[in-house]
């Protein structure tokens, strides 16, 4: 079990790291519109400005509100999303400093991701619209299929590591990438992280047949935040995935740090990429196939991993 | 922060979650009362953990709670939706019957 | 790290931070206008309970309690629509019966338990807590107090078995018919494997 050195980044480094978790997000944003531009024939240089032009109309459209809405829970669930997003990335080392080194880090992560159970729901809830709730409906369904195999996804990293401890399970691939051998669980987190970010095959609770979902309510500030945290959330999976499955700061020439950003970059590059060329999935469908065919999937990998670790002693 | 603290706020939990319990009438209600009245539980177990004995068994005995209680939410949720399909209804008082 | 049993003022102020959100939120759960709003408060006393744990060094519980509560709120949630069938608006709404008589009762339960909390000549810290509190208890799950972990999880088991049977009115006959042969299943909603 290597012990790794993380020191703890003093609390002023937050807002570098929400800066760089925003650049991420940002960028998934304008590769998504310039892709869109290329499969409409629009020259892309309007998509890549799409992002920023829509963050900007969202930012001067007055907000409106439904009859009864429960704004309340409508703003914390809007809002919450890139909180919890923000909150995800706190463990993940950063050249040897993280913002909170957490001897519990995995499941920190595992925690956050929860809360975008609720986030989404509330979302939905809050608009007072049949549409909307619907949307929230249709997450926590897909979130009952999608949660329990991206747990044992996670878990299997850790426990080749022997440690809860990011950056634990960073060290721990000295050599040979946890993706590598365990290729089972990196498939299903990068699924799970696609799934809580509502995103590509995984975006119905937000879909258009449902009139925009759970955002069909939202509008200016809100809607702004309920999308931004989707790709925030979208950019911190890929983030966190670093230090699980890809080695974490390891790489030849370049610092430790500039390794991470680029392979959380590249891993998110193909996240946006790939997503777009899923089809959507049906939740009442997908509850099905995440029990039955995941979850063993995965449970399987957990058990290969199990036995690795305990042959090499 | 001291332990005789931390115990009386996890009283206050226990008891803000027996006046749910034993007053409210939707068994869904009824379970979110328990549900209070456990996390008190967590809360003082911690606490004594910490400030009395802190040796790794009494953090298995903390999980031992947390287990229980969603044996606790599982059992309410399957028991609640059975009395919905069968009679249509979601309070206790209306349940009463089942004693006989 | 070792931490000495006195954990300072910051943690003080943040346990009391803490403690008031719980307690608040609890109130809250009886008291809001909304399901959704009671679920939610529930939701925020467990987080803050949980945060709490987080400062007396068990970080896996309560981590672990935050996770499991959220997402057991998430459902509890949906319950609360199903059965009660109440729309997102806010109406006035109570459900008590002999709210006198429970809230005596609760009150008396909360004066005997903080003056035992308060009175009780509490014995002095026996032991100091392991330096890395989760690779302790993760120690003594598979070694000292292995059994108990392996009474818990076929409780786990026989409680999935036990919920689906209570809540699922369809048993495998009605899916596949009298002779089990009927394919595809006959179910409400097909799912995506096709069984």
């Amino acid at each position: 079990m290597a012990e790794a050195a993380v020191e703890t980044a003093a609390a002023p480094w937050a807002l570098l790291a929400a800066v760089l978790l925003g650049a991420l997000a940002l960028g998934a944003a304008c590769l998504d519109g310039v892709l869109a531009a290329c499969a409409e024939g629009v020259p892309a240089r309007v998509g890549l400005r799409a992002p920023v032009a829509r963050t900007a109309a969202l930012l001067r459209q007055r907000r409106r509100t439904t009859v009864a809405a429960d704004g309340l829970l409508q703003r914390a669930g809007g809002g919450g999303l890139v909180v919890a997003a923000l909150l995800m990335v706190a463990v993940v080392p950063l050249g040897g400093h993280a913002l909170a080194d957490l001897p519990a880090g995995v499941v920190w992560f595992n925690a956050m991701d929860v809360l975008v159970w609720a986030l989404v729901w509330l979302a939905g809830w809050g608009g007072d619209s049949a549409l909307a709730l619907v949307g929230g409906y249709r997450f926590l369904a897909q979130a009952l299929a999608y949660e329990l195999p991206l747990m044992f996804a996670l878990t299997a990293p850790a426990v080749a590591a022997g440690s809860l401890r990011v950056a634990d399970v960073a060290a721990a691939q000295d050599g040979l990438w946890h993706v590598v051998w365990m290729p089972v669980a990196f498939a299903v987190y990068c699924a799970g992280v696609v799934a809580f970010s509502v995103q590509g095959p995984f975006a119905p609770p937000a879909g258009l047949d449902l009139a925009g979902g759970v955002l069909t309510e939202a509008s200016g500030a809100d809607r702004l935040l309920l999308q931004a945290g989707r790709y925030a959330l979208l950019a911190a999976g890929a983030a966190f995935a670093v230090p699980l499955f890809l080695g974490g700061g390891a790489g030849p020439l370049l610092p430790g740090w500039a390794w991470v950003l680029l392979k959380a970059g590249l891993l998110l590059a193909a996240l946006v990429v790939l997503r777009r060329r899923v089809p959507a999935v049906r939740p009442d469908r997908f509850l099905e196939a995440g029990w039955l065919v995941l979850l063993p999937a995965v449970l399987l990998q957990l058990l290969v991993v199990a036995v690795v670790v305990v042959g090499r002693g | 922060m001291t332990l005789e603290a931390v115990l009386v706020v996890a009283a206050a939990l226990v008891a803000v979650g027996l006046y749910g319990a034993l007053s409210q009438q939707v068994v869904v209600m009824v379970m979110m009362g328990l549900e209070l009245m456990l996390n008190g539980v967590i809360l003082a177990a911690g606490a004594v953990w910490w400030f009395l004995a802190p040796d790794p068994t009494g953090q298995v005995l903390l999980l031992v709670v947390v287990a229980a209680m969603t044996v606790e939410m599982a059992m309410g949720f399957a028991v609640a939706t059975l009395l919905h399909r069968s009679r249509g209804t979601d309070m206790t008082d209306m349940a009463a019957d089942l004693r006989r | 790290m070792s931490v000495p049993t006195d954990l300072g003022a910051a943690v003080g102020v943040a346990f009391w931070g803490l403690a008031v959100v719980a307690v608040a939120a609890g109130v809250a759960v009886f008291r809001v206008d909304s399901m959704a709003r009671a679920t939610y408060a529930l939701a925020v006393s467990f987080v803050a309970v949980g945060a709490a744990l987080l400062l007396v060094g068990l970080d896996y519980v309560g981590l672990v309690v935050v996770l499991m509560m959220v997402m057991e709120m998430a459902v509890m949630g949906v319950y609360m629509v199903m059965l009660m069938g109440m729309n997102p608006a806010l109406m006035p709404m109570s459900m008590v019966h002999s709210g006198r008589r429970a809230a005596v009762l609760a009150a008396g339960t909360f004066v005997v338990l903080a003056a035992g909390a308060l009175l009780v000549p509490w014995p002095e810290r026996r032991g100091a807590p392991a330096p890395d509190t989760v690779a302790a208890l993760g120690t003594a799950l598979m070694e000292s107090t292995m059994l108990v972990m392996l009474v818990v999880s076929p409780v786990m088991v026989a409680t999935i078995v036990a919920g689906v049977a209570l809540a699922v009115p369809r048993g495998r006959y009605d899916r596949l018919g009298d002779d089990l042969r009927r394919r595809p299943a006959d179910d409400p909603q097909p799912g995506g494997v096709g069984r």
